[in-house]
Protein backbone atom coordinates (compact mmCIF):
# COMPACT_ATOMS: atom_id res chain seq x y z
CA UNK A 1 0.00 0.00 0.00
CA UNK A 2 1.10 3.39 -0.88
CA UNK A 3 0.19 6.96 -0.36
CA UNK A 4 0.58 9.67 -3.32
CA UNK A 5 0.66 13.22 -2.47
CA UNK A 6 -1.23 14.22 -5.89
CA UNK A 7 -4.39 11.93 -5.20
CA UNK A 8 -5.36 12.91 -1.21
CA UNK A 9 -7.99 14.41 -0.68
CA UNK A 10 -8.59 18.44 -0.42
CA UNK A 11 -10.64 18.46 2.31
CA UNK A 12 -9.25 19.00 5.85
CA UNK A 13 -10.90 17.88 9.18
CA UNK A 14 -8.34 19.85 11.18
CA UNK A 15 -9.09 23.47 10.95
CA UNK A 16 -7.18 26.72 10.25
CA UNK A 17 -7.90 29.51 13.32
CA UNK A 18 -6.57 26.52 15.56
CA UNK A 19 -3.93 28.62 17.87
CA UNK A 20 -0.60 26.55 17.75
CA UNK A 21 2.16 28.25 17.46
CA UNK A 22 3.53 29.43 14.06
CA UNK A 23 5.63 26.05 12.46
CA UNK A 24 3.68 23.48 14.90
CA UNK A 25 4.78 20.16 13.83
CA UNK A 26 1.98 18.64 16.26
CA UNK A 27 -0.72 20.73 13.96
CA UNK A 28 0.91 19.53 10.87
CA UNK A 29 0.71 15.75 12.34
CA UNK A 30 -2.64 15.91 12.99
CA UNK A 31 -4.39 17.50 10.02
CA UNK A 32 -2.32 14.76 8.06
CA UNK A 33 -3.72 12.01 10.55
CA UNK A 34 -7.44 13.60 10.06
CA UNK A 35 -6.98 13.61 6.18
CA UNK A 36 -6.27 10.05 6.32
CA UNK A 37 -9.42 8.89 8.65
CA UNK A 38 -11.41 11.30 6.97
CA UNK A 39 -15.12 12.12 7.88
CA UNK A 40 -16.25 8.62 9.45
CA UNK A 41 -13.89 9.30 12.71
CA UNK A 42 -14.87 9.73 16.16
CA UNK A 43 -11.42 11.32 18.56
CA UNK A 44 -11.05 11.34 21.95
CA UNK A 45 -7.89 13.88 22.82
CA UNK A 46 -5.81 14.01 26.26
CA UNK A 47 -5.61 17.11 27.38
CA UNK A 48 -2.09 18.82 26.03
CA UNK A 49 -1.09 21.25 23.00
CA UNK A 50 -3.22 19.52 19.95
CA UNK A 51 -6.86 19.74 22.71
CA UNK A 52 -5.40 23.61 23.96
CA UNK A 53 -4.87 25.21 20.20
CA UNK A 54 -7.48 23.17 18.90
CA UNK A 55 -10.88 23.61 21.32
CA UNK A 56 -11.11 27.52 22.93
CA UNK A 57 -14.76 27.69 23.83
CA UNK A 58 -16.78 28.28 21.77
CA UNK A 59 -14.89 27.30 18.87
CA UNK A 60 -13.16 23.98 17.79
CA UNK A 61 -10.98 23.15 15.26
CA UNK A 62 -12.28 19.41 14.41
CA UNK A 63 -14.35 18.74 11.49
CA UNK A 64 -15.28 15.56 13.52
CA UNK A 65 -16.94 14.27 16.42
CA UNK A 66 -13.97 15.16 19.05
CA UNK A 67 -14.40 14.68 22.87
CA UNK A 68 -11.79 16.58 24.89
CA UNK A 69 -10.84 14.00 28.10
CA UNK A 70 -9.11 14.40 31.29
CA UNK A 71 -4.85 14.09 31.24
CA UNK A 72 -4.74 10.13 31.66
CA UNK A 73 -7.80 9.05 29.89
CA UNK A 74 -7.75 9.26 26.30
CA UNK A 75 -7.18 5.72 25.41
CA UNK A 76 -10.47 5.01 28.56
CA UNK A 77 -12.37 7.47 26.74
CA UNK A 78 -11.73 6.40 23.32
CA UNK A 79 -12.57 2.28 24.55
CA UNK A 80 -16.13 3.51 26.05
CA UNK A 81 -17.04 5.14 22.59
CA UNK A 82 -16.02 2.22 20.56
CA UNK A 83 -17.36 -0.48 23.21
CA UNK A 84 -21.03 1.82 22.93
CA UNK A 85 -20.42 2.00 19.18
CA UNK A 86 -20.35 -2.28 19.23
CA UNK A 87 -23.69 -2.28 21.13
CA UNK A 88 -25.66 0.42 19.69
CA UNK A 89 -24.46 -1.70 16.18
CA UNK A 90 -25.91 -4.88 18.10
CA UNK A 91 -29.31 -3.51 18.83
CA UNK A 92 -29.81 -2.07 15.73
CA UNK A 93 -29.48 1.55 16.77
CA UNK A 94 -27.05 2.96 14.57
CA UNK A 95 -26.08 1.80 10.94
CA UNK A 96 -22.99 3.67 10.68
CA UNK A 97 -20.36 1.59 8.89
CA UNK A 98 -16.71 1.52 9.18
CA UNK A 99 -16.17 4.39 11.78
CA UNK A 100 -12.59 4.88 12.82
CA UNK A 101 -11.76 5.22 16.82
CA UNK A 102 -8.50 7.59 17.30
CA UNK A 103 -6.98 8.45 20.59
CA UNK A 104 -4.75 11.48 20.39
CA UNK A 105 -2.47 12.43 23.31
CA UNK A 106 1.23 14.14 23.84
CA UNK A 107 3.79 12.64 24.93
CA UNK A 108 2.98 13.35 28.70
CA UNK A 109 -0.75 11.97 27.85
CA UNK A 110 0.92 9.49 26.72
CA UNK A 111 4.20 8.21 28.07
CA UNK A 112 3.80 9.57 31.67
CA UNK A 113 0.18 10.53 32.62
CA UNK A 114 -1.65 8.19 29.96
CA UNK A 115 0.12 4.76 30.15
CA UNK A 116 -2.18 2.39 32.55
CA UNK A 117 -4.99 3.94 30.23
CA UNK A 118 -3.11 3.41 26.85
CA UNK A 119 -2.15 -0.25 28.13
CA UNK A 120 -5.27 -0.74 29.45
CA UNK A 121 -6.80 -0.50 26.22
CA UNK A 122 -4.24 -2.13 24.15
CA UNK A 123 -4.95 -5.59 26.81
CA UNK A 124 -8.41 -5.21 26.07
CA UNK A 125 -8.38 -5.13 22.54
CA UNK A 126 -10.02 -2.44 21.69
CA UNK A 127 -10.50 -1.15 18.21
CA UNK A 128 -8.74 2.39 18.56
CA UNK A 129 -6.24 3.75 17.11
CA UNK A 130 -3.70 5.30 19.72
CA UNK A 131 -1.86 8.59 18.29
CA UNK A 132 1.35 9.50 20.09
CA UNK A 133 2.39 13.42 19.16
CA UNK A 134 6.09 13.24 20.50
CA UNK A 135 7.12 16.95 20.96
CA UNK A 136 9.63 15.77 23.85
CA UNK A 137 7.89 17.97 26.67
CA UNK A 138 5.08 19.74 28.74
CA UNK A 139 4.99 22.55 25.69
CA UNK A 140 1.37 24.20 26.14
CA UNK A 141 2.29 24.67 29.77
CA UNK A 142 5.75 25.97 29.71
CA UNK A 143 8.23 23.14 28.92
CA UNK A 144 8.82 21.10 31.84
CA UNK A 145 10.06 17.77 30.74
CA UNK A 146 8.20 14.80 30.76
CA UNK A 147 9.86 11.36 30.41
CA UNK A 148 9.81 11.43 26.51
CA UNK A 149 12.44 13.92 26.94
CA UNK A 150 15.85 12.93 25.04
CA UNK A 151 18.78 13.11 26.93
CA UNK A 152 20.83 16.31 27.91
CA UNK A 153 17.74 18.92 26.80
CA UNK A 154 17.23 21.56 28.40
CA UNK A 155 13.96 22.20 29.45
CA UNK A 156 12.16 24.54 32.09
CA UNK A 157 12.66 21.92 34.97
CA UNK A 158 15.68 20.45 33.44
CA UNK A 159 18.30 23.04 33.68
CA UNK A 160 21.46 22.95 32.71
CA UNK A 161 23.46 24.35 35.36
CA UNK A 162 26.63 24.05 38.09
CA UNK A 163 25.41 21.38 39.67
CA UNK A 164 23.81 19.26 36.82
CA UNK A 165 25.47 20.76 33.83
CA UNK A 166 23.78 18.24 31.42
CA UNK A 167 20.30 19.45 31.50
CA UNK A 168 17.83 16.44 31.24
CA UNK A 169 19.92 13.38 32.88
CA UNK A 170 17.49 10.31 31.97
CA UNK A 171 16.72 8.65 28.82
CA UNK A 172 13.97 9.25 26.75
CA UNK A 173 11.18 6.17 27.33
CA UNK A 174 10.33 3.81 24.56
CA UNK A 175 6.97 3.93 24.96
CA UNK A 176 6.90 2.18 21.11
CA UNK A 177 8.54 -0.79 22.32
CA UNK A 178 6.22 -1.14 25.16
CA UNK A 179 3.22 -1.21 23.36
CA UNK A 180 5.84 -3.71 20.96
CA UNK A 181 6.11 -5.96 23.91
CA UNK A 182 1.92 -5.77 24.80
CA UNK A 183 1.75 -7.89 21.17
CA UNK A 184 -1.16 -5.54 19.96
CA UNK A 185 -1.50 -6.03 15.86
CA UNK A 186 0.24 -2.94 14.66
CA UNK A 187 2.57 -0.58 16.21
CA UNK A 188 4.42 2.17 14.58
CA UNK A 189 6.80 5.31 15.01
CA UNK A 190 6.46 7.93 12.38
CA UNK A 191 7.45 11.23 11.98
CA UNK A 192 6.13 14.66 10.31
CA UNK A 193 9.77 14.89 8.25
CA UNK A 194 8.68 11.60 6.23
CA UNK A 195 4.94 12.89 5.66
CA UNK A 196 3.34 10.13 3.43
CA UNK A 197 5.31 7.58 5.50
CA UNK A 198 3.05 9.04 8.35
CA UNK A 199 -0.05 8.56 6.22
CA UNK A 200 0.57 5.42 4.71
CA UNK A 201 1.07 3.97 8.46
CA UNK A 202 -2.22 5.52 9.25
CA UNK A 203 -3.99 4.00 7.20
CA UNK A 204 -2.30 0.61 7.27
CA UNK A 205 -3.25 0.99 11.51
CA UNK A 206 -6.89 1.55 10.43
CA UNK A 207 -7.34 -1.11 8.24
CA UNK A 208 -6.29 -3.75 10.97
CA UNK A 209 -9.06 -4.69 13.23
CA UNK A 210 -8.36 -4.29 16.84
CA UNK A 211 -5.60 -1.74 19.12
CA UNK A 212 -2.98 0.46 16.93
CA UNK A 213 0.14 2.61 18.22
CA UNK A 214 1.51 5.43 16.43
CA UNK A 215 4.15 7.36 17.64
CA UNK A 216 5.05 10.32 16.06
CA UNK A 217 7.95 12.30 16.39
CA UNK A 218 6.62 15.97 16.25
CA UNK A 219 9.34 19.16 16.68
CA UNK A 220 8.23 22.09 18.57
CA UNK A 221 9.87 25.72 17.56
CA UNK A 222 8.74 27.20 20.88
CA UNK A 223 9.89 24.24 23.09
CA UNK A 224 13.27 23.11 21.22
CA UNK A 225 14.59 26.58 20.66
CA UNK A 226 14.62 26.98 16.26
CA UNK A 227 13.33 28.96 13.72
CA UNK A 228 9.26 28.13 13.05
CA UNK A 229 10.47 27.53 9.59
CA UNK A 230 12.69 24.54 10.60
CA UNK A 231 10.16 21.85 11.51
CA UNK A 232 10.44 19.62 8.81
CA UNK A 233 13.74 20.00 8.45
CA UNK A 234 14.68 18.98 12.26
CA UNK A 235 12.26 16.15 12.17
CA UNK A 236 13.88 14.64 8.97
CA UNK A 237 17.64 15.08 10.48
CA UNK A 238 16.02 13.11 13.74
CA UNK A 239 15.71 10.47 11.64
CA UNK A 240 18.65 10.86 9.41
CA UNK A 241 21.04 10.59 12.23
CA UNK A 242 19.21 7.78 13.89
CA UNK A 243 17.82 10.41 17.14
CA UNK A 244 14.46 8.27 15.87
CA UNK A 245 13.92 5.16 14.48
CA UNK A 246 11.16 4.90 11.87
CA UNK A 247 9.99 1.04 11.79
CA UNK A 248 6.72 -0.47 12.30
CA UNK A 249 5.92 -4.00 13.79
CA UNK A 250 2.35 -5.52 11.86
CA UNK A 251 1.42 -9.19 13.02
CA UNK A 252 4.63 -9.15 14.81
CA UNK A 253 6.89 -8.73 12.02
CA UNK A 254 9.47 -5.69 12.63
CA UNK A 255 10.18 -3.85 9.11
CA UNK A 256 12.25 -0.35 9.94
CA UNK A 257 10.74 1.97 6.84
CA UNK A 258 13.31 4.47 6.43
CA UNK A 259 16.71 2.36 6.29
CA UNK A 260 19.78 4.06 6.79
CA UNK A 261 23.14 3.15 5.11
CA UNK A 262 25.19 5.44 6.95
CA UNK A 263 23.93 7.78 9.73
CA UNK A 264 24.93 11.40 9.93
CA UNK A 265 26.63 12.96 12.79
CA UNK A 266 23.99 13.62 16.10
CA UNK A 267 26.04 16.83 15.63
CA UNK A 268 24.11 18.46 13.13
CA UNK A 269 20.40 17.49 14.45
CA UNK A 270 21.60 18.94 17.79
CA UNK A 271 22.96 21.91 16.47
CA UNK A 272 19.86 23.14 14.99
CA UNK A 273 18.05 23.56 18.40
CA UNK A 274 18.54 25.62 21.27
CA UNK A 275 17.62 22.98 23.98
CA UNK A 276 20.90 21.67 23.50
CA UNK A 277 23.16 24.35 23.08
CA UNK A 278 24.64 23.60 26.77
CA UNK A 279 25.82 20.54 25.46
CA UNK A 280 29.94 20.05 25.46
CA UNK A 281 31.60 18.05 22.15
CA UNK A 282 31.81 15.23 25.60
CA UNK A 283 28.38 15.47 25.87
CA UNK A 284 27.75 14.91 22.19
CA UNK A 285 30.58 11.83 21.74
CA UNK A 286 28.45 10.09 24.60
CA UNK A 287 25.13 10.95 22.57
CA UNK A 288 26.60 9.75 19.22
CA UNK A 289 27.58 6.56 20.85
CA UNK A 290 24.16 5.14 22.73
CA UNK A 291 22.87 6.41 19.21
CA UNK A 292 25.09 3.59 17.79
CA UNK A 293 24.72 1.31 19.99
CA UNK A 294 21.18 1.68 20.16
CA UNK A 295 21.17 1.43 16.35
CA UNK A 296 23.27 -1.58 16.43
CA UNK A 297 21.36 -3.47 19.28
CA UNK A 298 17.82 -2.34 17.54
CA UNK A 299 16.85 -5.21 15.46
CA UNK A 300 17.91 -8.00 18.44
CA UNK A 301 16.02 -5.78 21.13
CA UNK A 302 12.72 -6.90 18.82
CA UNK A 303 13.88 -10.35 18.53
CA UNK A 304 13.75 -11.00 22.07
CA UNK A 305 10.27 -9.53 22.34
CA UNK A 306 9.23 -11.98 20.14
CA UNK A 307 9.12 -10.09 17.03
CA UNK A 308 10.23 -11.64 13.68
CA UNK A 309 12.50 -9.42 11.47
CA UNK A 310 11.34 -8.54 7.66
CA UNK A 311 14.63 -8.15 6.24
CA UNK B 1 -24.47 28.66 16.39
CA UNK B 2 -23.56 29.42 20.14
CA UNK B 3 -24.30 33.33 20.71
CA UNK B 4 -21.72 35.87 21.86
CA UNK B 5 -22.59 36.66 25.37
CA UNK B 6 -24.96 34.00 25.81
CA UNK B 7 -26.00 33.38 29.78
CA UNK B 8 -25.36 29.41 31.09
CA UNK B 9 -28.52 28.60 30.70
CA UNK B 10 -28.66 29.05 26.77
CA UNK B 11 -25.22 27.12 26.56
CA UNK B 12 -25.39 23.26 25.59
CA UNK B 13 -24.71 21.13 28.09
CA UNK B 14 -21.54 19.80 29.12
CA UNK B 15 -19.48 22.43 26.94
CA UNK B 16 -20.82 20.53 23.67
CA UNK B 17 -20.10 22.82 20.53
CA UNK B 18 -22.72 21.60 18.43
CA UNK B 19 -21.00 22.50 15.19
CA UNK B 20 -17.55 21.80 13.55
CA UNK B 21 -14.84 23.78 12.52
CA UNK B 22 -16.04 27.22 14.58
CA UNK B 23 -12.13 28.25 14.98
CA UNK B 24 -12.92 29.54 11.16
CA UNK B 25 -13.88 32.45 12.78
CA UNK B 26 -10.42 33.13 14.57
CA UNK B 27 -8.31 34.71 12.03
CA UNK B 28 -4.73 33.91 12.93
CA UNK B 29 -3.57 35.62 9.89
CA UNK B 30 -2.64 38.41 12.26
CA UNK B 31 -0.43 36.72 14.41
CA UNK B 32 2.03 37.11 11.35
CA UNK B 33 5.62 39.43 10.92
CA UNK B 34 6.69 37.78 7.44
CA UNK B 35 3.98 36.86 4.40
CA UNK B 36 4.39 34.21 1.80
CA UNK B 37 4.74 35.34 -1.48
CA UNK B 38 4.90 32.85 -4.75
CA UNK B 39 6.25 33.30 -7.68
CA UNK B 40 3.58 31.71 -10.06
CA UNK B 41 6.12 31.37 -12.73
CA UNK B 42 8.16 28.92 -10.55
CA UNK B 43 5.45 27.23 -8.73
CA UNK B 44 4.72 24.00 -10.34
CA UNK B 45 1.90 22.37 -8.08
CA UNK B 46 3.73 19.90 -6.46
CA UNK B 47 1.62 20.49 -3.36
CA UNK B 48 4.47 20.04 -0.78
CA UNK B 49 3.81 23.88 0.71
CA UNK B 50 0.06 22.55 0.67
CA UNK B 51 0.93 18.78 2.65
CA UNK B 52 3.05 20.39 5.19
CA UNK B 53 1.54 23.77 6.04
CA UNK B 54 0.62 23.51 9.83
CA UNK B 55 -2.74 25.71 9.21
CA UNK B 56 -3.44 23.76 6.34
CA UNK B 57 -4.77 27.73 4.29
CA UNK B 58 -3.06 26.69 1.10
CA UNK B 59 -4.99 27.19 -1.97
CA UNK B 60 -4.86 25.83 -5.26
CA UNK B 61 -5.30 27.88 -8.06
CA UNK B 62 -5.47 27.24 -12.12
CA UNK B 63 -1.53 27.75 -12.23
CA UNK B 64 -0.27 27.69 -8.34
CA UNK B 65 -0.76 26.98 -4.59
CA UNK B 66 -1.80 30.48 -3.03
CA UNK B 67 -2.22 30.99 0.63
CA UNK B 68 -5.36 31.89 2.57
CA UNK B 69 -3.64 35.43 4.35
CA UNK B 70 -6.57 35.21 6.91
CA UNK B 71 -4.93 32.27 9.04
CA UNK B 72 -1.41 32.57 7.37
CA UNK B 73 0.91 32.78 10.78
CA UNK B 74 3.92 33.44 8.65
CA UNK B 75 6.14 30.33 9.59
CA UNK B 76 7.88 30.20 6.67
CA UNK B 77 7.55 26.33 6.20
CA UNK B 78 6.44 26.85 3.03
CA UNK B 79 9.20 28.95 1.84
CA UNK B 80 12.36 26.82 3.35
CA UNK B 81 10.39 23.14 1.90
CA UNK B 82 9.31 24.31 -1.14
CA UNK B 83 11.46 22.47 -3.89
CA UNK B 84 11.56 25.26 -6.95
CA UNK B 85 11.97 28.13 -4.49
CA UNK B 86 9.51 29.63 -5.53
CA UNK B 87 8.17 30.83 -2.28
CA UNK B 88 9.40 34.02 -0.57
CA UNK B 89 9.27 35.36 2.91
CA UNK B 90 8.48 39.38 2.77
CA UNK B 91 8.13 41.64 5.90
CA UNK B 92 4.57 41.92 6.29
CA UNK B 93 4.39 46.37 6.29
CA UNK B 94 4.28 47.84 9.77
CA UNK B 95 6.31 44.64 11.04
CA UNK B 96 10.05 45.00 12.02
CA UNK B 97 12.27 42.75 13.31
CA UNK B 98 14.76 43.79 15.98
Amino acid sequence: MSIKLSELPAEDYFLPGHRACAGCGAAIAIRLILKVAGPNTIVASATGCIEVISSLYPENAWGVPWIHTAFENAAATASGVEAAYKVLRRKGKISHDKVNFLAIAGDGGTADIGIQALSGMAERGHNVKYICYDNEAYMNTGIQRSSSTPYGAWTTTSPPGKAIPIGKREVKKDVARIMVAHGIPYVATASIGYPLDLMRKVKTALEIEGPAYIHVHTPCPTGWRFESNKTIEVARLAVQTGMWVLYEVKQGRLRITYKLSKLKPVEEYLRTQGRFSHLTDDDIAKIQEDVRKRFEEFVEGYRQLGVSVEA
Amino acid sequence: MIREGAGFRELPPAAIVPEPGTSLKNKTGSWRIFRPVVDREKCSKCRICWLLCPEGCKIELEDCFETDLDYCKGCGICAQECPYKAIEMVLEEGSSIA
